[in-house]
């Protein structure tokens, strides 16, 4: 006799009186293969958990995204935010799409060199330069972007020693409606520190200012914030023709845009409530194009999205390792990735699915990760399927800030496949291991016998 | 293991206990279980028929059914703990 596929036994009570009327569902639709590969089959190849890349999906965002802008405003430029995501691969792809570097720290600078972006086609922002690091950029014709007075003066110091002029931008920072504002970041609009910068750039001649630039805050839920401070940049764009007969080059927005991943807290589901990339782009370009600039003095519109491009390229598959029951009747499901590698779980509610088929029955569950540490969870509560020991889950839109915030914390970091657009897999991230930690640890000598 | 008094079942798996008032819903294996319980089956006979029926291991039943014995506690549908 075949015998019936096994489902652990539940039972629920029934509670009238308390429906969910936002009618949010329950993800029990199994998500067995991203981009044609199965599930199984690269966890079984490349082991759990594991995360997976489409490029497909990151080529369909970024001509997507470039289309919204080209279609409204005739000159666009993007620039792949690397903090966002700097695995070589997936940085490529954006070259390959014509996406130049926008990094922050030298870092992510010198990456960006390896990855054969030239200089003059990367984007040096961030509080954190040093004079090492700003002659190098220099020397390549990168943009460099002001963050503060104390780099600025070094910059002119540098630039009369080694006898050089640089093309250079600042941050401004504003207030667009959106609070706490961002202010940590550049020099300020309102207060006229932004306008004193630039007197201080303009009477300098071994600095040539090129660019205004400005980063309103991340996953910004509205696109009128945007107008706000695309209307402040033309305006000190402006002023800048108007007293120092300066043509502004560039204008830019920065990044921010939100992705479809659901924050805490938040009634409605992410994708239900973020703007599409078409209004930001509407609002964007109408500001800049009603301004008022002379059709040959419009500034280039440069965007450095990175969330809104990457998150929902990137899937995190795992697996079950253990259900429990917690002292107040609620199931816990302790899955093999946490905190450490998701590290958005702090503020996103990660959209979770089964990787294989189950019945309807369902039940309110917590997430847990592995970690022998209570601030691991992933999920506080989410009804999923009767997961057993051993079965496979998918997290969505996991591609932003998660493979470069990741911690090696008690657990290492794991493979990083990429599915190609012929949905072949590649390894671009290899798992580490004990030997990969021990290499960066010294003992000293004295301490090399132990006797217990 | 015995299902208290006046405790109904309906053959979809709703349960209602008319002491308390209140109603739950089981999945078919748990109806199961709940049917031979009703039976005055033994937890080691109930083990068997479930390990005669599904594809699965004695020790993933075992566990499991330790916790759908001890959810059935905290509801009141049986009075002795395991």
């Amino acid at each position: 006799m075949v015998k019936l596929s096994y489902e652990r036994p539940v039972i629920q009570k029934l509670n009238t009186g308390s429906m969910n009327k936002f009618g949010t569902r329950t993800e029990y639709a199994p998500f067995t293969h991203i981009d044609n590969v199965a599930v199984k089959d690269l966890i079984k190849d490349y082991g759990s958990p594991l995360f997976v890349i489409s490029e497909q999906q990151i080529r369909k965002n970024y001509q997507q995204a470039n289309r919204a802008f080209r279609t409204r405003y005739p000159k666009v430029q993007f620039a792949w935010s690397y903090k966002t995501n700097y695995l070589n691969a997936v940085c490529k792809v954006f070259h390959q799409e014509g996406a130049w570097a926008e990094v922050v720290s030298i870092f992510e600078y010198k990456k960006a060199l390896g990855n054969g972006v030239p200089g003059n086609k990367i984007i040096f922002n961030g509080p954190d330069k040093t004079e090492e690091d700003l002659e190098l950029a220099v020397n390549n014709n990168s943009l460099i972007h002001i963050d503060h007075f104390d780099e600025l003066y070094m910059l002119i110091e540098l630039l009369q020693r080694i006898n050089k002029k640089a093309s250079v931008a600042i941050r401004v920072n504003m207030d667009t409606g959106v609070y706490p504002i961002w202010d940590r970041f550049g020099f300020n609009y309102e207060n006229g520190q932004a306008w004193n910068a630039i007197n201080k750039i303009m009477s300098h001649p071994e600095l040539e200012l090129n660019g205004l630039h400005c980063h309103i805050g991340t996953y910004m839920l509205s696109a009128g914030a945007y107008g706000i401070a695309a209307w402040k940049l033309c305006d000190l764009a402006v002023n800048i023709k108007a007293k120092w007969n300066k043509v502004i080059d560039y204008i830019d927005l920065g990044g921010g845009f939100a992705s479809a991943n659901t924050l805490k807290g938040s009634y409605l589901q992410g994708s239900d409530i973020i703007p599409t990339m078409e209004e930001y782009a509407d609002i964007i370009s109408n500001t800049i194009l009603n301004f008022g600039f002379k059709p040959d003095e419009l500034p280039t519109l440069f965007l450095e999205t990175g969330r809104a491009l990457i998150d929902d390229a990137g899937y995190l598959c795992g697996s079950v390792i253990a259900n429990k029951r917690l002292s107040d009747g609620r199931r816990a499901t302790i899955m093999d990735f946490g905190v450490n590698l998701l590290f958005t779980a702090f503020w996103y509610n990660h959209k979770i699915t089964p990787a294989q088929e189950f019945s309807h029955h369902t039940e309110d569950m917590v997430v847990y990760g592995p970690l022998c540490m209570n601030i691991d969870c992933i999920r506080e509560s989410i009804n999923l399927p009767l997961l057993n020991k051993g079965d496979q889950v998918v997290v969505h839109r996991v591609g932003a800030y998660n493979m470069t915030q990741w911690m090696q914390f008690i657990q290492m970091r794991p493979n990083v496949v990429m599915i190609d657009t012929n949905s072949k897999v590649h390894l671009i991230r290899d798992k580490e291991s004990l030997e990969t930690m021990l290499r960066y640890e010294k003992l000293p000598l004295h301490l090399e016998k132990i006797d217990l | 293991m015995k299902l208290n008094k006046n405790i109904a079942v309906s053959e979809n798996g709703f349960i209602f206990n008319p002491l308390s008032g209140d109603s739950f819903s089981t999945n078919p294996i748990g109806q199961e279980i709940v049917r031979l319980m009703k039976e005055g089956k033994e937890r080691k006979e109930i083990v068997s028929a479930l390990m005669d029926k599904y594809a699965t291991d004695e020790a993933t039943i075992e566990k499991d059914l330790s916790d759908f014995f001890q959810m059935l506690f905290s509801y009141q549908l049986i009075n002795e703990h395991e």
